[in-house]
């Protein structure tokens, strides 16, 4: 219903602010202090990539069922399916809609975690 | 009831360091929900001793608990030491005089635990070539070691530890078609039985302290340990979440599978496949990504209220987006 200030502006705020406090923390609260920034920098990358994702998991999930559907029904029947063996390694476009979608998620969750074959640095 | 750590700590100084003795700095290291370590010194008439507490903070049932009492843990690194592995000393296994609670007492061992620096600072270049080959020649004593009468060790096998982390899974109601897909693609690849021995079980960078000529300086964290299938040890080291940022180097960010296997089967291991190591490395990925959920569950269920927890709940995209690697490249 507002234009400004964005959500992630405002967890970005927040961010900024449990930064400036860490060094005056005892250990364990300066831990728990970077993991609540990380948490905050989650939920800004979640708002701004998150519905793109999303409509690209759909997208993906409709193509490889056959069918459309909202992301809950078609992740849940996209379950169902792979533990009934219905849908298996070997099916066309399953993997590499999975790889996109997994990769889309870990952009939002840690965008520097390195997934297994990514070449060294 | 609440342990006063500090305050034990004083007295056990006492106990431990002579009359006279006193407690010379005491430092929390880390923590999780139920666990706790911390550094402290004692300053007595044999002059200064520097050790470590591990301490159990919350309440411990040994009939669910995937964990050994700390007593056990205690057992078997003074079992594996004796067979010629590589331990931190137990010190003291604490009584009801301590007031400590479940808790012992190891000498500290120096050197490096942190995944990342093994994986990545220039301290540690000299020696990480070297480094897989003798992880690999670390675990022969541990699994050669007679596991000692009455400990009462869980034994789990490929097909226990599928089915162990599906009931997780199930009862998250998580809806995560990769862990899905990594179910039914690993319990079709189950490998042949083997004899069961004793496994570290929660063998991998982050676990070890590694100094920075040596080595493996010793192996720590004893809390999962098990009576199972060598390559699970082997695979778990392998498992790209404990690579710390470099998926190029499989075993545990520092090195090849061919050194781990040759160091194993040089220490007198008997010879793994690479096969099997693959198989348990991507369980190991799996078991990872419902271990998080379960991290937040243990937040959103209430039991635990750090925001440690369901940040950790976010990591099993990390899992998910190697399973889909592996799962591409096959067993």
């Amino acid at each position: 219903m507002i234009t400004h200030p964005r959500t992630e502006e405002l967890a970005r705020a927040v961010a900024g602010w449990i930064d400036e406090l860490r060094p005056s923390l005892d250990p364990r609260n300066a831990f728990l202090a970077r993991v609540a920034v990380n948490v905050l920098g989650v939920i800004q990358r979640e708002l701004t990539q998150g519905p793109a994702a999303e409509a690209r998991a759909v997208e993906g999930m409709a193509g490889v069922l056959g069918h459309d559907g909202d992301f809950a029904e078609l992740n849940a029947e996209l379950c169902e399916r792979i533990r009934a063996g219905e849908l298996t390694v070997e099916t066309p476009g399953l993997l590499a809609m999975l790889t996109m979608m997994a990769r889309e998620q870990v952009a939002i969750d840690q965008p520097n975690y390195r997934p297994e074959g990514t070449p060294p640095p | 009831m609440t342990i006063n750590v500090a305050e034990g700590l004083a007295r056990l100084a006492v106990r431990l360091g002579g009359e006279g003795a006193r407690l010379d700095g005491a430092q929390r290291l880390s923590g999780g929900a139920s666990m706790e370590t911390w550094a402290f010194a004692i300053d007595g008439s044999n002059g200064r001793e520097a050790l470590i507490l591990r301490h159990r903070s919350a309440p411990f049932d040994p009939e669910t608990a995937r964990s050994v009492s700390l007593a056990t843990e205690a057992a078997l690194i003074q079992a594996c030491g004796a067979n010629g592995a590589l331990v931190p000393p137990v010190r003291h296994v604490c009584d009801a005089e301590d007031g400590l609670g479940e808790a012992y007492v190891m000498v500290a061992v120096e050197g490096e635990t942190l995944g990342r620096k093994i994986v990545s600072d220039p301290r540690f270049d000299a020696v990480r070539g070297k480094l897989a080959r003798q992880c690999g020649e670390t675990l022969v004593p541990i699994h050669a070691t007679p596991p000692p009468a009455g400990l009462k060790l869980k034994f789990s096998d490929a097909e226990g530890e599928l089915d162990r982390y599906e009931d997780s899974y199930r009862a998250s109601g998580a809806q995560r078609p990769i862990l899905e897909l990594a179910f039914q693609y690993l319990r079709a690849r189950i490998p042949p039985k083997v004899e069961p021995i004793l496994l570290h079980g929660d063998f991998r960078n982050g676990n070890i302290m590694f100094h920075p000529e040596k080595g493996v300086a010793a192996v720590l964290d004893w809390e999962l340990a098990h009576v199972g299938d060598p390559a699970e040890d082997m695979g778990w080291i392998c498992t790209n979440s404990w690579r710390f940022g470099r998926p190029d180097r499989p075993v545990g960010g520092f090195g090849d599978y061919a050194d781990l296997l040759a160091g194993y089967e040089a220490a007198g291991g008997k010879p793994i496949e690479l096969s099997r190591v693959r198989f348990w490395q991507m369980l190991g990925s799996l078991r990872w990504g419902v271990m998080c959920l379960g991290m937040y569950l243990s937040w959103s269920s209430g039991v635990t209220n750090s925001v440690e927890r369901p940040m950790i709940g976010r990591r099993v995209s990390e899992t998910e987006a190697d399973l889909v690697v592996l799962l591409e490249e096959g067993l």
